[in-house]
C-alpha cells in the first residue's frame, strides 16, 4: 500500500466528499430497506434463514433429469431445475453456434441468394422478441404435430408427436469404463497435440495430430466394447394402446415440447447474434494478411487455419461467450411455457409454497449471478492470453 | 475428351446449348413435381429421382460457368449465383425451396385467409383466421382500457407522435426547446392523460392498462430513464474515486448478471418486502423502475465502450484550456463518445422494447400478454399462430424501423474523413 497517496487522499477534500457521499448512501439504503424487511417479517411471523432448503418439497416436477418426487427435500428442487437450465442452455449454445456460424459464413458468400437469404434470416428473426418466438413454437407450430397414433416416425426408431420427442434409450453395462476411457483418449489427444507442437516448433517435423486424435479418439472407447465388457443396447419407444381411442408411446426417452420449443428459439434466436459476430470477426481480418500468406506459398487451407482463423477467433470469441451467457440467461423465459427451470421450480412454486421471498429470490438471482461472473472471469483470462503481445 | 467438355469461350454455343436444356429440364421436373404432382423421373430410384432435379441442375450451371464469355448478363450471373459447383447447388436449392414454400405461405396469409366475419365459425377457408385479430384488435392495442375512454391513449399518442414529428421538420432553433419539451414535461402530461384523476377525467387503474399502448408506454419510460443512468454510471465506473468506481462496478455487474424475469420477479415479491409496512408503490411504476435499472448497467458499458475508445488527448486538451470534470465531459469527452457507439446505444434501445413482454410475470399484460389472454378464449381456441404472428409482425417493424433509423443516424453524424 502506497501510504504517500493515502495521505493526499484524506488531506484533498475535493476527491473525499463525494466518496463519503456515495458510501452515506449506499448504506443507509440498505439499511433502510433490511430494517424494513425486518419489521416487515416480523408482523408476518416469518424470521429469515435457509433452513426450508431441508424441508420437504412436496410438488411434483413434470422433467427431471435425476430421481426426483414430492418426498425430496427443496434443495433437491432447486439442483432439478438447475440441472433442466443447465440442460436447455447447453442444447442451446451448440445448436446457435452451429446455425450461426452457417449463417455467418453464408452472410460473406459471393453468393448473391445465400447472401441475401442469411441476411434476412438475421433481419427477421432478431427484431422479434425472443418471449413471442417462443410462444410461436409451443403454442403454434408444435401443436399442429400429430397425436401419438399418426407419429412422424424416423425409420421407426424415433417419433415426433404432439406430446414430444421420442428417441431410444442408450442401455450401457459398464458405463463407467467407457466413459473412463472416452476421458482417457481426450487427456491422450492433449498430449499428441503438446508433442505435434513441440516437433514442429523445435525440429521444424510436421506430424499429422489431427488424424492421429481422431483415430485415438475412435480406437480407445471402442476396444472397451471388445475387451472392456461394455455394452451398448437401444430401447426403442414403442406405441402403447391406452384404451380404444387413447395411445401413447412407452420406453425410450421423451423430450418434453416445453424443452423442444425453448431449444429452438433460444437457438435460433441467438444465433442471429452470433451470426454477426462471425460476419465481423472475418471481416475484421485484413485482406493484407490473406495475400500476405498466399505469398510466402501458404495453400488455402493454411491460410485459413493459420493466419485467418487465429485472428478471426480473437474478435469473435469474447462477443460471442456474452450471446452464450444471455442465451443462459434467457433461458428463465420457459416460466412462461412452465418448462421446470429454475425459475419456474424454485423462484415460481417453491416461493409460493413457503412465501420466503427474500431467500428465494436471493438464491436465484445468487445463482445466475454466479454462472456469469465465472463464465467472465474465465472470458478475462482468456483474453489476456490471447491479446496481441505488441512488443 | 474432359477438354472438349470444359466450357469456354471458344465452344460458347456448343456449352450453353447443352447447359441451358439440361436447367430448363431440371426446373420441368421440379416444377410438375411440385404443382401437377406428377413426377416425370419416376422410372429412377427412389432418391435419384428425387435429387434429380438438383443434378441435373447443378450439371446445366457447370456447363453455364464460361469465363469472359462476352455475353454481360451470363458474365453477371455466372459471378453472383454460379462462381462455384458447390455455390450453384445451393443456388439450385433455395430456387427450389423459395418455389416450394413461398405459395402455400402466402396462400395461408393472404389468398386463403379469412377477413370478413365476427367469429371463429367465419374462418372456413382454411387459410389464415384474421378475424380473430379483426374482432380482438381494440383489446391487443389498449388491453382492458374501457371502451369510452380509449380516446385518451390515442390523443397522447398522437400528441407524441406529432411533437416527434414536428422535431424532424422545424427549423434547428426551435427543435432544441420540442425535445426538452417531449423528454422532460410530456411524460408527466402523457400519464396524467391515460391515468386521469384529475380535470375530470375518470380514474383508471393501471391494472387495466394494457395491449401494445402498454408496451410503448413502458419501453418510452424506460428509455428516457435508462439513458442518463447509464451515462452517471459509466462516469462512475471510470473515476478515479475507489469508492465510486466499485460501487459503479458492483451495481452493473449484479444488474447485467442476472435474467430480467429475476429482476421482475424481485420487483414483484421482494420489493414490497422493502417499503415500510402499509405503502404500496403501483405495480407498473415497479416494473418500469426494474426495466430502467436492468437496461441502465447494459446503457453504462455500451457507453464505457465509447468513452474508452476516446483517446487522451481529448482529456488533455479540455483539462489544458482550464475546463473542469464536468464541464470536460459535458462539452467535450460525452459528444464524442455518444456518437462513436450509437449502434450500441440503438441495441439496447432494441433490447428493451423486445424485453417488455416479460411483464406478464407480474400480471400486466401488453401486446403478447393479450394475445396469451384471447386465444384461452373458449370461442376462439386454436388462434394462437394467428396471434403471435400478428404480434411478431408488430415489434418487428418496431424494431426494424429502429435498427434502420439508427443506422441512418450514424451515417449523418458521421464526422469520419
Amino acid at each position: 500500500m502506497n501510504f504517500k497517496n493515502f495521505k493526499i487522499d484524506f488531506k484533498n477534500k475535493k476527491r473525499l466528499i463525494p466518496q463519503v457521499l456515495t458510501l452515506a448512501f449506499i448504506i443507509s439504503v440498505i439499511a433502510y430497506f433490511s430494517y424494513n424487511a425486518q419489521i416487515n417479517m416480523g408482523n408476518r411471523g416469518i424470521s429469515f434463514g435457509y433452513g426450508f432448503l431441508s424441508q420437504e418439497a412436496s410438488f411434483d416436477i413434470t422433467f427431471s433429469m435425476i430421481d426426483y418426487d414430492g418426498s425430496y427435500s427443496y434443495a433437491r428442487a432447486f439442483l432439478v431445475g438447475l440441472l433442466n437450465t443447465l440442460l436447455v442452455s447447453v442444447i442451446g449454445i451448440i445448436l446457435c453456434t452451429i446455425l450461426g456460424v452457417t449463417i455467418g459464413i453464408g452472410r460473406l458468400s459471393q453468393n448473391y441468394l445465400i447472401a441475401k437469404a442469411a441476411e434476412w434470416y438475421v433481419e427477421i428473426f432478431r427484431n422479434v422478441p425472443l418471449l413471442l418466438q417462443i410462444f410461436f413454437w409451443y403454442y403454434g407450430a408444435l401443436r399442429l404435430l400429430p397425436l401419438p397414433e399418426n407419429a412422424i416416425s424416423f425409420n421407426d426408431i424415433s417419433f415426433l408427436t404432439i406430446k414430444g420427442w421420442y428417441i431410444p434409450k442408450f442401455l450401457w453395462t459398464n458405463f463407467s469404463i467407457f466413459f473412463s476411457s472416452v476421458i482417457v483418449s481426450i487427456i491422450a489427444i492433449f498430449f499428441v497435440f503438446k508433442h505435434a507442437k513441440k516437433q514442429r516448433e523445435e525440429f521444424g517435423k510436421h506430424v499429422p495430430a489431427g488424424w492421429i486424435s481422431i483415430a485415438i479418439f475412435f480406437i480407445i472407447p471402442a476396444l472397451t466394447f471388445l475387451i472392456g465388457g461394455v455394452t451398448l443396447n437401444f430401447q426403442y419407444p414403442e406405441l402403447n394402446q391406452l384404451s380404444d381411442t387413447v395411445f401413447n408411446f412407452k420406453g425410450g426417452i421423451s423430450i418434453i415440447p416445453e424443452l423442444i420449443s425453448l431449444a429452438l428459439a433460444l437457438s435460433m434466436y441467438t444465433a442471429t447474434f452470433v451470426a454477426e459476430n462471425v460476419r465481423a470477426g472475418i471481416q475484421g481480418v485484413g485482406k493484407g494478411q490473406k495475400e500476405a500468406a498466399a505469398s510466402i506459398g501458404l495453400t488455402k487451407g493454411q491460410i485459413l487455419k493459420l493466419v485467418v482463423m487465429p485472428q478471426a477467433l480473437r474478435i469473435i470469441i469474447p462477443p460471442t461467450t456474452n450471446q452464450y451467457l444471455n442465451l443462459t440467461k434467457n433461458s428463465s423465459l420457459a416460466a412462461a411455457i412452465a418448462y421446470p427451470d429454475i425459475v419456474l421450480v424454485f423462484a415460481g412454486t417453491a416461493l409460493m409454497q413457503t412465501g420466503r421471498a427474500i431467500e428465494i429470490i436471493s438464491i436465484t438471482m445468487g445463482t445466475y449471478l454466479f454462472l456469469s461472473l465465472t463464465i467472465s472471469v474465465l472470458m478475462n483470462t482468456y483474453n489476456k492470453k490471447m491479446a496481441i503481445k505488441e512488443k | 475428351m474432359m477438354q472438349f467438355l470444359k466450357p469456354t469461350r471458344d465452344n460458347l454455343n456448343t456449352s450453353l446449348s447443352i447447359g441451358i436444356p439440361l436447367i430448363a429440364l431440371s426446373f420441368i421436373d421440379f416444377l410438375s413435381n411440385t404443382f401437377l404432382n406428377s413426377n416425370i423421373t419416376s422410372f429412377l430410384p427412389g432418391t435419384l429421382s428425387y435429387f434429380f432435379p438438383l443434378i441435373i441442375g447443378t450439371l446445366g450451371l457447370y456447363f453455364v460457368r464460361i469465363e469472359f464469355s462476352g455475353i454481360r448478363l451470363l458474365d453477371n450471373f455466372n459471378k453472383n449465383v454460379n462462381s462455384s459447383t458447390f455455390n450453384a447447388a445451393l443456388t439450385l436449392l433455395i430456387i427450389f425451396i423459395l418455389i416450394k414454400y413461398t405459395p402455400p405461405l402466402l396462400n395461408w396469409l393472404f389468398f386463403d385467409a379469412d377477413f370478413a366475419g365476427s367469429s371463429k365459425d367465419d374462418c372456413t377457408s382454411g387459410g389464415a383466421c384474421w378475424v380473430f385479430v379483426k374482432v380482438w384488435f381494440k383489446r391487443f392495442m389498449y388491453g382492458m382500457y374501457p371502451n369510452p375512454e380509449q380516446w385518451r391513449i390515442n390523443t397522447a399518442f398522437f400528441i407524441l407522435f406529432t411533437l416527434v414529428g414536428a422535431a424532424f421538420f422545424v427549423p434547428q432553433k426551435f427543435r432544441k426547446y420540442i425535445i426538452l419539451f417531449l423528454l422532460f414535461i410530456y411524460p408527466f402530461i402523457g400519464i396524467k392523460l391515460i391515468s386521469g384523476g384529475i380535470f375530470g377525467l375518470k380514474w383508471i387503474e393501471t391494472g387495466a392498462w394494457g395491449g401494445l399502448s402498454l408496451t410503448l408506454i413502458v419501453s418510452a419510460f424506460a428509455l428516457i430513464l435508462c439513458f442518463p443512468i447509464g451515462m452517471f454510471l459509466a462516469l462512475g465506473r471510470r473515476s478515479e474515486l475507489p469508492v465510486i468506481r466499485y460501487s459503479s462496478i458492483g451495481f452493473i455487474e449484479i444488474w447485467r448478471g442476472v435474467p430480467l424475469i429475476t429482476v421482475l420477479f424481485m420487483s414483484a415479491v421482494m420489493f414490497p418486502m422493502f417499503l415500510p409496512d402499509g405503502t404500496y408503490m403501483d405495480k407498473l411504476m415497479r416494473v418500469i423502475i426494474a426495466i430502467t435499472l436492468f437496461e441502465a448497467a447494459y446503457m453504462a458499458e455500451v457507453i464505457r465502450g465509447g468513452l474508452q475508445a476516446l483517446s487522451r488527448g481529448q482529456y488533455d486538451a479540455a483539462k489544458s484550456l482550464g475546463m473542469g470534470y464536468w464541464r470536460m465531459h459535458l462539452l467535450v469527452i460525452l459528444p464524442q463518445a455518444l456518437k462513436l457507439v450509437i449502434p450500441g446505444i440503438a441495441n439496447t434501445f432494441l433490447a428493451l422494447v423486445k424485453d417488455t413482454p416479460l411483464i406478464f410475470v407480474v400480471g400486466l399484460l401488453e401486446l403478447a400478454g393479450m394475445i396469451g389472454l384471447a386465444k384461452t378464449n373458449p370461442k376462439w381456441l386454436g388462434m394462437a399462430i394467428e396471434g403471435y404472428v400478428f404480434a411478431g409482425l408488430v415489434f418487428w417493424v418496431i424494431c426494424y424501423a429502429m435498427s434502420r433509423y439508427s443506422q441512418r443516424l450514424e451515417k449523418r453524424l458521421s464526422t469520419e474523413r
